[in-house]
C-alpha cells in the first residue's frame, strides 16, 4: 500500500503510530477495564492537530486529507478500540458535516474550535424507534421566533458525555417524511438539552455512550445545518464519511490482533516448538494477514474517493461491511491461537475481539451495508 | 537568537543485531532514526524559539538519505535545514566531523550551538565538543537545564555525581542529556507542507576543504578492525553448591557490570 | 613518553587515574618509554607520593589557585600547554564524564584524534602504535582504533576496567610542578555552584540493573535481601505479578505484560519460574540472571546463566562478596587521601 502514500502521508504515519505506541497503548487497558474516557489523550491529540486532519488550516484544521485523517484512526484503532472511535465520530460525524454544509459563520464559530480540538463533537441520529430505519425520527423542531424549540430523545451516541458541540437530527415536517428532517448545531449548556442514560457496553468501553433529551431546547434558529428538510441527505452524506472512519477502525483492530498474534507464535512454545512453526497456525495467520490488507484497501480506497469528490455510498458501505467482518473473524481467530491465554485479561486480544463486534454495528448495521450497496447495483 | 542544531541520523541501535556466523551486525531492515539525543536538544532549541522568538536551524551531516531526519525536524517545528553531503566526507572521525560542522556553522551563522550529548551508533560524545573548540566558543556538556536572557546563559549539568550550575555568554555551544526534556512528537500543522521546503545543501564545493584533510583520508583516527564479543551463546544452566553458585554470578557481575 | 590525566577533586585522587598509571607501565615496557603522572589543582603537591607509588617516572603537577576546581576552559588550556611542551607519544585520561568532557576539548585544541572510552589498550608489536578497542552500538560492536600519524594518540578510558597496583620496589620519580600561563579572563565559563546529586529510588524502567523477585521469594523480608543485593550493585528492585498480588512490592515495579517493560544492562530473576507473560517485559539485549529451584521453570530456557539452587544462601554469598568489595574501596579511599 505505501507505493500509494505520499511522503508526508508516510511520516503522518508514522507519527500516529508512534503517538500510538506511547501515549495510547499504555491506557488502553485501564480505559477498557474502567470504562474510562482518555481525556489526556483527546487534549494530546488536539496539540498535534489531529482533531481536525482533513480541514483546511484557514478554517482551524491541520490541512491534511481524509486518507490521513483514516490513517490517524487505523494506528489508534491498532492498540486502544475506544480511542480510535472518539476521533472518528468527531471528525466524520460533526466537524465534516459543519464543513460541507455550514455556513461561514458556522464554520468560524464550531468547526474552527472543533478542528483546533478545543471542543469536541458528536452525532445524533439514532432514536429508540429510528434504528436502522432511521428516517423514521420522533424528535421533532418548532420554530418558535429566533428560536428552534426541540423535543425528543437520542440514544447510543457516541462522545455522547464528552461532546461540547453536536449535531442533532430532527422533523421539522413531519407531513413530509425523511424530507422533513433538519439538522441542527447543538451546544452542551442549551437551556432544555442533557444527557441522559450512559450506556454500559461489552467493548469500546471508555467511550462515552448516551442518550441524549431534548425537552423545550432553544436552538438558535442560526444553528440550522443546510436548510429546512435537508437533514437526511446530510446525514447520509456524513454517514459514507463515517462508515469509512468506522471501517479504519475495525481495520486497525483487526491490524492490533495480528500484531499481537505474531509477537506470541514466536515466544509461545508447545510440543518443544514455537507455535508459529505449526503448519495449522500458519494457514489461519495467512488468511487473517490477507483479509485484513483486502480490509485496507477497501478502506483506503473509499478514502481516496472521498478526497477526489468521487466516493459513492455504497464505497463506504463495502469499505464498513468488508472491515468489520474482518475486525470480527480476525480478533475471534487471534483468541483461539492464544488459547487459554486468550480468554484472559492478561492479553489485550479478548478486549479487541469485544472493541471488534461494534464495527458490525454502529453507523448502520452490516445488513443495512448490504441494503446499500445492492441498492446502488440494482436499480 | 539564532540556534543551530546539530543532528544525527544513527541506525535504532535497540532493534540491531549481530550475525551469530559472520559476527558482524545486521544493519538490513534495522530502521534510521534521528539519534535520540539530539532529539532533546532540537526539544530544548524549539523551547527557547517559543519562549526567545529564536529561529532553529538544524544541520546534518551524512548520505541523502539522512535528509529524513531534518523533515522530522521541521515537522516538529524546526524553521529550516542543512544537509552536509559529500562522498569526499565519508568515513570522518570525530575531530574531522567536528571540523567540517563547525565550519557549516560559520557559514550559516548563530549565536548558540545545540547538540545530544552524544549519538548512540558511536557512543563518543565528542563531536557536540570539539565543534566548540573548532569556533573558539566556550561549551558545556551534558546539560539538562538551559535559561537565556540577554546573552547572559545559565546551563544546569549533571557531571559524575554532582550538579553544575555554569554560566556563561552567547554564542556558546551546549551538549544536551536526556534529562533535560521529553522531545515533542511531529505536529501535523508543520507536518503538512515540510516536503514542500527547501532543503539547502552543503558539500565540499561550497564548504570548500582540502580533500586530504577531510573523510577517511584527513582524519586522525582509523579503525584497524572491529569484531562482535561472538554469538550470545545458549543459557548455560549451573546446578552446584552455594559457594560456586556464588562465583559464577560475581564473574556475570565483573562481565556485565565492571565489579571487579 | 605516555601521560596520564590523573583527575583529582578535593585533593583526593579519582581511582582511574591510578588504573591508567599502573596500565601505562604495562604499556610503556612495550614502546620503551617512561610514564608521566600529571594532575592538576591548587594544592596538589602531597599527591605526588601516591602517583609515584602507582608507577610514574615523572609527576607532573599543574598548579594554579585558578585550578582549585575542575573549569574546562582552564584546565583544557593549562593542559594543552603541558602537552605542547612534552609531546607525549600517548596520552590517556580515564572516561569519567569529566574526562569525556575534557579529552575532546584537548583533542580538538591539539589537532589530533581522540577515541572515546575505551575498554582494551595494547601496543601493536609491529607498529608500535597504540591499540585502542571500544564498544559502539550500544556495546553490540567493539572496534580497534589507532591513530598513526597524529601525536599524541589520545583516549579516554573506562573506570573500572584495569586494576591499580603500587609498584613492588621502593621508586622514586621526578617531581615537576608547573605553573601554567592562565589567567581569570580564559574562563569563559564559570561555575556558579554545586552540589552532589541526590540518588532517589531509581524508575525500573530506567534502571540499568535490576533485582527481580517472584513467588519464589515467599515473603516480604524476602525482598528486603533483595533491595540490599540491588543496593550494592547501583541497582534496583522490581517484581513479578505474584510478588505484587501478594503485597511484597508496589505495583509500579511490575515486571511484564501488565507491568512495565524494562531494558537493564543486567537484570536478576529470583524465585521467578518466567511466564511468557513476565518475560515480555524484559527487552531484547538484557543479561538475565535467574536463581530458581526448579531446573525446568521457562525462565532457565530463556536466561544467560540460570542457577539451579535455593536462592537465600546464594543471594546472602552475594551480598557478602559485594559488602566486602564495597569497604575495601572506603578503605582505599582513606588510604589515599
Amino acid at each position: 500500500m505505501d507505493y500509494l502514500l505520499t511522503k508526508e502521508q508516510l511520516l503522518a504515519r508514522e507519527l500516529f503510530r508512534t503517538f500510538a505506541e506511547k501515549e495510547v497503548k499504555p491506557l488502553a487497558q485501564r480505559v477498557d477495564e474502567e470504562e474510562y474516557f482518555p481525556y489526556e489523550t483527546v487534549e494530546k491529540m488536539a496539540k498535534l492537530g489531529m482533531l481536525g486532519i482533513p480541514f483546511p488550516k484557514e478554517l482551524g484544521g491541520a490541512g491534511g486529507d481524509y486518507l490521513t485523517y483514516v490513517m490517524a484512526v487505523e494506528e489508534l484503532g491498532r492498540v486502544c478500540g475506544t480511542t480510535s472511535i472518539i476521533l472518528s465520530a468527531h471528525t466524520s460525524l460533526c466537524c465534516d458535516p459543519i464543513y460541507r454544509f455550514g455556513t461561514s459563520e458556522q464554520k468560524e464559530k464550531y468547526l474552527k474550535p472543533l478542528a483546533r480540538g478545543e471542543k469536541l463533537g458528536a452525532f445524533a441520529l439514532t432514536e429508540p424507534n429510528a434504528g436502522s430505519d432511521a428516517g423514521n425520527q420522533q424528535t421533532v423542531a418548532k420554530l418558535d421566533g429566533d428560536f428552534y424549540i426541540l423535543n425528543g430523545s437520542k440514544i447510543f451516541i457516541t462522545n455522547g458525555g464528552t461532546a461540547d458541540v453536536f449535531i442533532i437530527f430532527a422533523m421539522t415536517d413531519k407531513s413530509k417524511g425523511t424530507r422533513g428532517i433538519s439538522a441542527f448545531i447543538v451546544e452542551k449548556g442549551f437551556e432544555g438539552f442533557k444527557v441522559g442514560k450512559v450506556e454500559e457496553k461489552m467493548g469500546i468501553r471508555g467511550s462515552s455512550t448516551t442518550e441524549l433529551i431534548f425537552e423545550d431546547c432553544r436552538v438558535p434558529k442560526e444553528n440550522l445545518l443546510g436548510s429546512e428538510g435537508m437533514g437526511f441527505k446530510i446525514a447520509l452524506q456524513t454517514l459514507d464519511g463515517g462508515r469509512i472512519g468506522v471501517g479504519a477502525q475495525a481495520l486497525g483492530i483487526a491490524q492490533g490482533a495480528i500484531d499481537e498474534v505474531l509477537k506470541y507464535v514466536k515466544e509461545r512454545k508447545q510440543f518443544g516448538k514455537s507455535i508459529g512453526a505449526f503448519q495449522g497456525l500458519q494457514w489461519y495467520i495467512a488468511d487473517m494477514i490477507t483479509e485484513t490488507e483486502a480490509a485496507r484497501l477497501l478502506v483506503y480506497n473509499a478514502a481516496m474517493k472521498k478526497d477526489r469528490g468521487i466516493l459513492t455510498s455504497a464505497d463506504a458501505a463495502m469499505a464498513k461491511k468488508y472491515a468489520s467482518d474482518v475486525a470480527m473473524k480476525v480478533t475471534t481467530q487471534a483468541v483461539q491461537i492464544f488459547g487459554g491465554y486468550g480468554y484472559t485479561k492478561d492479553y489485550p486480544v479478548e478486549r479487541m475481539m469485544r472493541d471488534a463486534k461494534i464495527t458490525q454495528i454502529y453507523e448502520g448495521t452490516n445488513e443495512v451495508q448490504k441494503m446499500v450497496i445492492a441498492g446502488q447495483y440494482i436499480r | 537568537m539564532k540556534i543551530i542544531v546539530f543532528a544525527k541520523q544513527v541506525p535504532d541501535t535497540t532493534e540491531v543485531k549481530v550475525d551469530p556466523i559472520k559476527g558482524t551486525l545486521i544493519r538490513d531492515g534495522v530502521k534510521s532514526i534521528m539519534n535520540p539525543e539530539d532529539k532533546n536538544a532540537l526539544e530544548a532549541a524549539l523551547q527557547l524559539k517559543e519562549s526567545h522568538n529564536a529561529t532553529v536551524t538544524v544541520i546534518t551531516m551524512g548520505p541523502p538519505a539522512a535528509e529524513a531526519i531534518l523533515r522530522e525536524s521541521l515537522a516538529m517545528g524546526a524553521d529550516e535545514a542543512y544537509l552536509i553531503t559529500d562522498s569526499l566526507y565519508a568515513g570522518a572521525d570525530t575531530l574531522v566531523t567536528s571540523m567540517i560542522l563547525a565550519e557549516a556553522a560559520k557559514l550559516v551563522g548563530y549565536d548558540l550551538i545545540l547538540t545530544g550529548r552524544q549519538a548512540i551508533d558511536g557512543d563518543t560524545a565528542q563531536v557536540g565538543i570539539e565543534i566548540a573548540e573548532h569556533l573558539g566558543i566556550p561549551v558545556v556538556a551534558y546539560a539538562t537545564d538551559i535559561s537565556i536572557s540577554g546573552d547572559s546563559v545559565v546551563v544546569k549539568r549533571e557531571i559524575d555525581n554532582r550538579v553544575e550550575v555554569i554560566s556563561t555568554k552567547l554564542p556558546c555551544a551546549i551538549t544536551c542529556s536526556k534529562d533535560m526534556n521529553t522531545p515533542r512528537y511531529m505536529n501535523l500543522y508543520d507536518l503538512f507542507g515540510c516536503y514542500s521546503k527547501e532543503i539547502k545543501i552543503l558539500n565540499n564545493s561550497v564548504l570548500n576543504f582540502d580533500k586530504t584533510k577531510v573523510g577517511l583520508v584527513g582524519s586522525p583516527t582509523k579503525v584497524r578492525r572491529t569484531f562482535t564479543k561472538g554469538p550470545k551463546g545458549e543459557g548455560k544452566v549451573f546446578q552446584g553448591d552455594v559457594e560456586e553458585s556464588v562465583e559464577k554470578v560475581m564473574n556475570v557481575f565483573a562481565e556485565v557490570l565492571n565489579i571487579h | 613518553m605516555i601521560m596520564v590525566f590523573c583527575q583529582q577533586d578535593d585533593g583526593n585522587l579519582h581511582r582511574v587515574g591510578l588504573e591508567l598509571l599502573s596500565k601505562a607501565v604495562e604499556l610503556a615496557k612495550d614502546i620503551d618509554a617512561k610514564v608521566t603522572a600529571v594532575t592538576v589543582g591548587s594544592d596538589i603537591s602531597h599527591l605526588a607520593t601516591t602517583l609515584t607509588q602507582y608507577g610514574a617516572d615523572r609527576v607532573i603537577l599543574v598548579k594554579s589557585e585558578l585550578l582549585e576546581m575542575y573549569n574546562s576552559d582552564l584546565y583544557t588550556k593549562a593542559l594543552s600547554e603541558v602537552v605542547e611542551k612534552e609531546k607525549p607519544e600517548i596520552f590517556l585520561i580515564g572516561a569519567t564524564q569529566l574526562g569525556r568532557e575534557l579529552g575532546p576539548r584537548l583533542a580538538a585544541r591539539l589537532k589530533t584524534g581522540l577515541t572515546a572510552d575505551c575498554t582494551h589498550l595494547e601496543i601493536d608489536k609491529e607498529t608500535k602504535l597504540l591499540l585502542m578497542t571500544r564498544p559502539a552500538f550500544g556495546g553490540n560492536l567493539m572496534a580497534t582504533i589507532v591513530c598513526p600519524n597524529h601525536r599524541p594518540q589520545m583516549a579516554t578510558v573506562r573506570p573500572g576496567i584495569f586494576e591499580p597496583h603500587t609498584s613492588d620496589t621502593v621508586k622514586s620519580a621526578e617531581i615537576v610542578e608547573y605553573t601554567p600561563s592562565i589567567s581569570f579572563e580564559d574562563a569563559r565559563i564559570v561555575v556558579e555552584e554545586f552540589f552532589e546529586k541526590v540518588r532517589e529510588d531509581l524508575d525500573i524502567t530506567q534502571a540499568q540493573v535490576i533485582v527481580s523477585g517472584g513467588r519464589g521469594v515467599g515473603s516480604a523480608e524476602g525482598f528486603e535481601k533483595l533491595r540490599e543485593l540491588a543496593n550494592l550493585l547501583g541497582g534496583t528492585l522490581a517484581g513479578s505479578r505474584a510478588a505484587v498480588d501478594n503485597g511484597w512490592i508496589d505495583k509500579d515495579r511490575q515486571v511484564g505484560q501488565t507491568g512495565k517493560v524494562v531494558k537493564p544492562k543486567l537484570y536478576i530473576a529470583i524465585g521467578i519460574s518466567g511466564a511468557i507473560q513476565h518475560l515480555a517485559g524484559i527487552q531484547e539485549g538484557t543479561y538475565i540472571v535467574a536463581i530458581n529451584k526448579d531446573a525446568d521453570a521457562p525462565i532457565m530456557k530463556i536466561a544467560d546463566l540460570g542457577i539451579v539452587g535455593d536462592w537465600q544462601p546464594i543471594v546472602n554469598g552475594l551480598i557478602k562478596k559485594l559488602s566486602k568489595k564495597a569497604s575495601k574501596e572506603d578503605d582505599y579511599e582513606m588510604a589515599r587521601s
